[in-house]
């Protein structure tokens, strides 16, 4: 069922694809074969590949429970957060929050998975600025 | 004699103190994350690279960093297959069969050195194969125009998924995923905006840095958190090791094979779509036909754990050969390199050896050096590597995913590209779990570009006419491999991979 979804999705994804690359504008000044003739090749492959998925379809993978599912979706949205507070708070704080979260979600214990997540930060601080000079995102506080 | 003094200048080259320094830093780390499961060669140099370059490191330095590194994950995969028979990596699979039950009769030390020193005599001959070969298919690429290149991509794509592939389609699938997503920005020829949807910041196309992080990197972190396997498989009382050389008398015996099945690694390293899991493969196999006549392979025979070693090994070094010969990468790792290359405005290929000899030569140098040095680190040190064995995945993978992050910052210092790479992360698990490579997807990103470049540059030479792309001997040979390395799998796939498992399942089982 899966490799089925799976399919169909690679179908509507190549028709867009194809769909997309119609509309390019094409300027004046064009080569032979211009720019929209190879994402058409393409396009065409992953729509015949994804056909052959959805008609002959592996044995169904190993699903996790919705519980799992959940818990990934979740360590998704801490990075999405991360990725977007990084500017505004600092490298240093949201490192650790976030490293120390999913240390936690592995298993740690929570003064174990703060340890961790400040461990993480502040080692990758000393070593990729101080000691390798690469610039990090600086938050309020300076670090 | 050329040849030598060629690679004299490389030890030139490669015998500066900065040099020197990170490949033994590339030794070092490259061992690690081949011994610990979980991070595998490409992880391992696709989270270094982002560090390589906004160290501003040079050409030949990134490169000695990195392939280090690669060279460094494929001695380290061996540790955890002995001690644990869990698999450091996918190409160390096969040493678990004797490496595994050597550990429990008591010779964990035996089988550690031993498999050091095949490591060694693999990696070391590949090297001088990748010297002698290397030279030999760039004359034969300086023939290429563009539809051979074309033919030449193509035909990369195509046996990518390799002859142990048992769904075609879905290599396919992921090949053309990666072509279109390179797709991505504003045309090179003419100047206008592909499938950016206004977005400014795809108008300079996706960086692939990006994307091969967050494929490989993060998608890792993620099946770890699907699984919860957060405590470490390893308990101190399965990593003692005593004695750390192996006796003469094994070595001796274990020589011929070590030989051959360098040779044979190599080959197979070589070969588009084979790659180093192959070459192990294919050497412990043969080995077993060839040697085993009382049946004591898989019980724990050192002849069983020399093989797999040499061969993956040996393989390692050949996959260098059409990256740097060609530019097209055969596997994984290779093709993170190829990455690498490219994001320094080096394009491997014929040209790299006559424009940037010293780049060519100081790498094949360097990994000369690299190799003694892993041998130094492998067998006197090993106890080091299998400490570290201990460290849990609860920590390993938060800093793993903050390393990743840490270095696309590092590059381009926006939360876009962050958001993107956490897209290609949660895009990476779903196609793992449904069994889609991710070595085309990367390889696509990479290659797009180039391909459509020599497609149209072919075609328009001969005024829009696209048999051109079929009217050399070369390019329709090239053509004829690589249907053939399509269609191949398709019927002896299911049984090559139905073997590897059903070795491996032997090995679970005892």
């Amino acid at each position: 069922m899966s490799d089925r979804i799976f399919g169909i999705v690679g179908i509507i994804l190549a028709i867009a694809f194809a769909m997309s690359a119609f509309a390019i504008q094409e300027s004046f000044l064009s080569d032979a074969v211009g720019p929209k003739a190879f994402p058409l090749i393409i396009a065409t492959i992953l729509g015949l590949s994804s056909l052959v998925i959805a008609i002959k379809p592996d044995p169904e993978p190993h699903w996790p429970p919705f519980a799992r599912m959940a818990e990934v979706f979740a360590a998704i949205v801490v990075m999405a957060l991360y990725a977007q507070m990084l500017p505004v708070i600092g490298f240093v704080i949201a490192t650790a929050i976030a490293a120390a979260y999913l240390s936690w979600r592995l298993g740690s214990s929570v003064v174990a998975s703060v340890l961790t997540g400040v461990g993480t930060s502040v080692g990758i601080y000393a070593i990729f600025h101080l000691v390798l000079g690469l610039s990090l995102a600086k938050g309020p506080l300076g670090f | 004699m050329e040849i030598l003094a060629q690679l004299g200048d490389g030890f030139a080259v490669a015998l500066t103190w900065e040099n020197l320094l990170l490949a033994l830093l590339g030794c070092f780390l490259g061992t690690i994350m081949g011994a610990l499961p979980g991070l595998g060669p490409s992880n391992g140099v696709a989270i270094l690279i982002p560090l390589a370059f906004t160290l501003g490191l040079g050409a030949t330095p990134s490169l000695i960093l990195l392939t280090s590194v690669y060279y460094g994950a494929m001695y380290g995969g061996r540790i955890s297959s002995i001690l644990l028979n869990i698999p450091g990596d996918e190409p160390a699979m096969m040493t678990c069969l004797d490496g595994h039950p050597m550990a429990k009769k008591g010779m964990a030390g035996e089988a550690l050195s031993l498999s050091g020193i095949a490591s060694f005599v693999g990696a070391f001959l590949a090297t001088w194969g990748l010297i002698l070969l290397a030279p030999q298919l760039v004359k034969i690429a300086l023939l290429f125009g563009p539809a051979e290149y074309f033919a030449l991509f193509a035909l990369a794509f195509m046996t990518l998924g390799g002859v142990s592939s048992t769904n075609q389609a879905k290599s396919a699938f992921a090949a053309a995923l990666g072509l279109g997503l390179a797709m991505i920005g504003v045309d090179t020829q003419t100047g206008v905006p592909r499938f950016t949807f206004g977005e400014v910041h795809l108008y300079d196309g996706l960086d692939f840095l990006v994307a091969i992080v967050g494929l490989f990197a993060l998608s890792e972190v993620f099946i770890f958190l699907e699984e919860r396997h957060g405590n470490s498989s390893a308990d101190n009382s399965k990593l003692k090791v005593k004695r750390l050389t192996p006796p003469l008398s094994m070595i001796k015996a274990c020589t011929p094979t070590m030989l051959r099945t360098s040779f044979l690694g190599f080959i197979a390293g070589v070969l588009p779509g084979a790659g180093a899991s192959l070459g192990s493969f294919i050497s412990y196999s043969m080995e077993k036909r060839l040697v085993d006549k009382e049946g004591t392979f898989g019980t724990g025979d050192p002849r069983g754990v020399a093989a797999p070693e040499a061969g993956n090994n040996a393989a390692a070094g050949g996959a260098l050969v059409p990256m740097l010969a060609l530019g097209v990468p055969g596997s994984g790792t290779t093709a993170v390199l190829l990455a690498v290359l490219l994001s320094l405005n080096i394009t491997p290929g014929p040209l790299l050896f006559t424009q940037n000899p010293d780049v060519v030569w100081g790498l094949i140098a360097a990994l000369f050096i690299a190799n003694f040095m892993l041998l130094a680190m492998n067998i006197p040190m090993v106890g080091l590597f299998t400490r570290l064995l201990m460290v849990p995945p609860k920590i390993l993978m938060p800093i793993v995913a903050m390393v990743s992050f840490v270095g696309i910052y590092g590059i381009s210092g926006s939360s876009f590209d962050l958001m993107v790479m956490i897209g290609f992360g949660i895009m990476g698990w779903i196609l793992r779990k449904l069994d889609v490579p991710l070595v085309p997807i990367i390889l696509g990103t990479l290659l797009g570009n180039t391909m459509e470049n020599n497609l149209r540059r072919a075609i328009t030479i001969d005024n829009g006419d696209w048999f051109t792309l079929i009217d050399s001997p070369l390019a329709i040979g090239l053509w004829a491999i690589a249907i053939i390395g399509f269609i191949l799998p398709l019927i002896v796939g299911r049984r090559v991979k139905a073997k590897m498992r059903r070795d491996e399942e032997g090995a679970i089982s005892d």
